[in-house]
């Protein structure tokens, strides 16, 4: 028998219900209001009174009104059919639904149950399995995706029978398993799992330590993220992170890539359905629009949803890692997410932490982090989520709590400037405060070493050491003035522009310097270190900056060149002549 | 709003705030509107019998015995043809002495439109200034505020935007405006003959405060009838979205909610994106473009309005007093358009994107070399041309009295490029300046 509720309180989208029986905490129910169902969250219980979040809005709801408890958390539907899909922050399909606007109470089912897939048995009568142990597989898009038997099934089964190689729907069974008692359970291609819990079937998690290739020169050269890796974006508003975030994920080097847009704006979530469809994947040619999925909560929608949303998009993640695939995860943007939690406590009238998000916050963003990674699966095979997700600091204020708190728990770290900004220097990525841990891992080093070469560390630190030194020289040319200093540091200084400009600074709409592969940025370093060596001979300053901005104009060209072009090769032959030229010890 | 028989009238008032008043009542539902003596109001909260009710005018003079009446149905707007031309109250009672309007009454603040229902806006709004068109495109569906110190002639500026620009209808909303702005505003668009297409919702000075929080969503209601039965493309102003914040903090003061940062609520994104997200482009061709202002404390654009305005709005228009020219520019470093990437060098020539980059850096350029100066080293002679450069370039491009279209402003530029400096100075894709660049007339 289900629990049953009677509202007796309203504020805004928190609920209190009076109860006559068990619920647990962050169970489902649904209120009744007409005839729509209100779905709404358990967040806390005081004796018989339950205090629930609604995922709508509550306009019209009255003391009074009946509500049903649904015996379980926020679950998700797993299954073939994902791919491509733009779903709501609890996972309602939104193509599926009625009219312009969305209606109240209005939920879809994210699969679809109709269509066929090609199923191949990846087991045998006999085999012995455990949860997460690859059944058999179906192509979607391209994709092996693995049918699983479900996460939360305990103990060790024996397969009884499975179906022979043909085309089933998501519900048709497609196997039997036995249990440890003998009984019998059939599995279909569809499983449930609470977004909360996060989903812990793999033997282990090494430290992650490939590099994952986004194209992103000031990402991939001087502080790459790695695949399993987790890192944040904050930045002021107006500094480029939204159009970075969307450069990453359609130039990543994963197999899925997830996007949680995360109370922000539905117009860069239309750019997304806008322009994925039409765009190819760099590394597969095909639509990019194939290995997404869209989990939008935009700033409008209900707020409540809003917190769902990352948890949606984390286990959908976890579900494809699961299958040993390589996963992006985007979340735009995380600090939406904690107001969300902060506006809630608020109506609970909790004691509020720093800033009055609730005090729990730090615990919550680890937890989340947390669930991102690489891993080894019992079968051998090796799956990653690699969560990348931005922090729009109040008032660009880094010393606020979501920013410290994900400082915290994100290896990599990049930083946008409202100066680089306001300079236009796009990615406006912080080339001094920015980090990434992972290039201090060993493992780290030594598979990059393998990827392009030895030298490649010591070439990227480099650069870095010189991008400070040119930082510390213009200050001091600030202050001293353009002769009052030696001819020697506005060399240093220049050359620094030149990395900046060559190497940090991208510019995201034009179709070839968008993406730099690997090989690419390899040469840029190569050819810009190259110059930071050679040693120059000016008379005055004045020839310093004349002659380095004909520098960064060339290689500016050259950058804007398709890879191996005649005219490339022509920038880079005059980049070298104007080397030459200058060069003291030739 | 006459009672009628069937209508429970309640007489005790239990508590009274400054906004707020409650009272012992059943089968009333979230966000109902009431009369209290009259006075509209709306439930707020409500734990078991204990109802919560916002009052709008404020509760001046409410007695314990007030007569309570509640009308079981949020507040609603009159929608249709008839709206247009016409002058209204927080309430959309007309107050330019014309007759009560006829038509659909829906709930303002109504639902969103689903995302994937969103068509990607692709319009230019041509607005004549380069300080916009140039370097911050506007495009229709699009949502941007002026960020304005209260001395800024933004209303000036937003009035000339909305008349120049080719929309169907204007929708103003007035929140916490003088009555001498809000008489600039009906003067200046019935001398351009625009009144016709003008719908006005207004909550002057001399209102109750937290009336104001009315006016966005009654303004959007009238936007989103034009715009999706009519099909047309509408043009929003509100002005001040700062003054509708502050009613938002007196309310939640009232309720005795725990404030987060400047004392605004802690639900203020959610609940300034709520108004800023009903910009839309329709797939259907109508859309609504939303301009607002929001006025800042002395520049500061990290006070929790502006800051959260500016992670919600696809960018900002800054205004600047340039002491050189003596003119208000809108300053081209702080100022942003996120969408203008939609439209420029597609819409407008394909030059468009580079020159705009082009001309802003050598502007900041121009900026260093002042600070140069002003530090009393000697200033090299590009420092010099960039200096001239810039003076040209804020006269003739930045400053809000500029005029010209798009193509006539890029050609201005490539003009000002070849008149101080030399094509590798300027960075420009070689195409381009091939194509482009001016020799400059000896």
């Amino acid at each position: 028998m289900a629990t049953k509720g009677t509202v007796n309180g309203i504020i805004a989208n928190m609920v209190t219900l009076v109860v006559d029986g068990a619920v647990a905490q962050n169970e489902i129910c649904y209120i009744s209001l007409g005839n729509d169902r209100l779905m709404a969250e358990v967040i806390k219980v005081v004796g018989k009174n339950v205090y629930v979040q609604v995922f709508e809005s509550t306009r019209g709801l009255k003391v009074g009104a009946q509500a049903e408890f649904t015996g379980h958390m926020l679950e998700v539907t797993l299954g073939p059919g994902m791919l491509s899909r733009n779903y709501d922050g609890l996972q309602n399909d939104l193509d599926k639904m009625d009219g312009v606007f969305l209606k109240r109470g209005q939920y879809t089912f994210p699969l679809n149950k109709e269509a066929k897939w090609h199923f191949v048995p990846l087991v045998q009568a006999g085999d012995r399995v455990q949860a997460a142990a690859w059944l058999g597989q179906v192509d979607e898009n391209f994709q092996p995706l693995k049918i699983m038997v479900p996460f939360g099934w305990q103990g060790v089964y024996t397969v009884k029978s499975v179906v022979a190689e043909g085309d089933y729907t998501i519900y048709d069974p497609i196997a039997v398993l036995t249990d440890a008692q003998g009984n019998d359970h059939p599995v279909d291609m569809v499983q449930k799992w609470p977004v909360k819990k996060a989903m812990l079937n793999y033997k282990e998690k090494p430290r992650p330590f490939k590099l994952l290739e986004t194209g992103v020169r000031v990402i991939d050269t001087l502080n790459p993220i790695v695949e399993g890796g987790t890192g944040f974006i904050p930045g002021p508003f107006g500094t480029g992170k939204t159009v970075l975030q969307h450069a990453i994920s359609k130039q990543a080097e994963a197999d899925i890539v997830i996007i949680a847009a995360c109370g922000e704006r539905a117009n860069e979530v239309v750019e997304i359905f806008t322009e994925f469809p039409e765009l190819v994947d760099p590394h597969t040619g095909r639509q990019l629009m194939e290995r997404t999925i869209i989990i939008a909560n935009t700033s409008n929608m209900p707020v409540a949803a809003r917190e769902a949303s990352v948890y949606t998009a984390m286990t959908i993640a976890e579900y494809y890692r699961a299958m040993g695939l390589k996963i992006l995860l985007m979340a735009d943007s995380t600090s939406r997410w904690a107001q969300a939690l902060r506006e809630m406590s608020n109506r609970m009238e909790e004691l509020p932490g720093p800033d009055a998000f609730p005090m729990d916050l730090s615990a919550i963003i680890s937890n989340f982090y947390g669930r991102a990674g690489y891993v080894q699966l019992h079968n051998g095979s090796t799956g990653s989520i690699t969560f990348i997700g931005t922090v729009s600091p109040a008032g660009g204020n880094l010393k606020e709590p979501v920013t410290e708190n994900t400082k915290k728990v994100a290896r990599c770290f990049y930083a946008l400037e409202q100066e680089r900004a306001d300079k236009k220097r796009y990615p406006a990525v912080n080339p001094i405060d920015s980090y990434s841990k992972y290039i201090e891992y060993p493992e780290f080093e030594k598979y990059i070493a393998g990827v392009i070469n030895d030298e490649w560390i010591g070439k990227v630190n480099e650069l870095k050491t010189r991008l400070q030194r040119g930082k510390e020289i213009a200050e001091q040319i600030n202050i001293l003035g353009d002769d009052g200093v030696p001819v020697d540091y506005h060399v240093i200084f220049w050359k620094s522009e030149l990395i900046d400009f060559v190497i940090l600074q991208q510019d995201a709409f034009d179709d070839i310097d968008a993406v730099t592969p690997l090989k690419r940025q390899e040469e840029s370093v190569n050819l810009i270190i190259d110059i930071c060596h050679t040693e120059f001979r000016f008379d005055h300053f004045n020839e310093v900056m004349d002659y380095f901005k004909t520098m960064i104009n060339l290689c500016k060209q050259m950058n804007y060149a398709a890879y191996e072009s005649e005219e490339y090769r022509d920038c880079q032959q005059q980049v070298r002549a104007l080397v030459a030229e200058r060069a003291a010890n030739v | 709003m006459a009672t009628t028989a069937f209508q429970k009238i309640y007489t005790k008032v239990t508590q009274i705030t400054k906004a707020t008043c409650s009272l012992k009542a059943t089968g009333v539902g979230y966000d109902e509107l009431a009369t209290v003596d009259g006075k509209l109001a709306q439930v707020v909260k409500i734990v078991g019998d204990d109802v919560t009710l916002q009052v709008f005018e404020g509760t001046e003079g409410i007695p314990t015995n007030a007569e309570i009446v509640f009308l079981g149905k949020a507040p609603t707007l009159k929608v249709s043809e008839q709206l247009a031309g016409r002058f209204f109250n927080a309430f959309g009672q007309p107050i330019d002495g014309g007759t009560e309007i006829e038509g659909t009454e829906i709930e303002i603040g109504g639902p969103s439109v689903n995302p994937v229902r969103r068509k990607q806006p692709s319009e230019l709004i041509a607005t004549g200034i380069a300080g916009i068109d140039l370097n911050n495109t506007l495009v229709s569906g699009q949502k941007i505020p002026f960020f304005a110190d209260p001395d800024q002639p933004y209303n000036q500026v937003m009035a000339n935007v909305a008349l120049r620009a080719q929309t169907d209808k204007i929708i103003l909303g007035g929140m916490g405006m003088t009555n001498d702005d809000y008489l600039y505003f009906k003067n200046i668009f019935s001398n351009a003959g625009a009144l016709d297409r003008i719908v006005c919702f207004m909550n002057t000075t001399e209102n109750p405060p937290v009336e104001r929080l009315l006016v966005p969503d009654m303004a959007l209601t009238a936007a989103e009838y034009f715009a999706v039965q009519n099909n047309e493309k509408v043009l929003v102003l509100l002005t001040d979205m700062t003054s509708y914040a502050d009613a938002l903090a007196i309310v939640s003061n009232r309720m005795d909610q725990i404030p987060s940062k400047d004392s605004m609520p802690g639900s203020i994104y959610s609940d300034l994106a709520k108004i800023y997200e009903k910009a839309v482009q329709f797939p259907s061709g109508g859309s609504i473009t939303i301009i607002a202002v929001t006025t800042l404390s002395g520049g500061d654009i990290t006070h929790a309005v502006p800051d959260n305005t500016g992670y919600i709005t696809e960018g900002q228009l800054f205004l600047r007093r340039d002491s050189d020219i003596g003119k208000v520019i809108i300053d081209p470093f702080r100022s942003l358009s996120r969408l203008k990437q939609l439209v420029i060098g597609k819409k407008t020539r394909r030059d468009h994107p580079q020159v705009m980059n082009a001309a802003v850096r050598l502007y900041a350029d121009a900026a260093n070399a002042k600070t140069k100066m002003e530090n009393g080293f000697d200033l090299t002679n590009y420092d010099e041309r960039a200096l001239a450069f810039a003076k040209d370039y804020s006269n003739r491009l930045l400053a809000i009295d500029v005029n010209l279209n798009t193509t006539e402003m890029l050609d201005v530029a490539w003009e000002l490029f070849a008149k101080y400096f030399r094509p590798e100075e300027v960075n420009i894709k070689k195409d381009l300046t091939d194509e482009f660049w001016k020799n400059q007339p000896q």
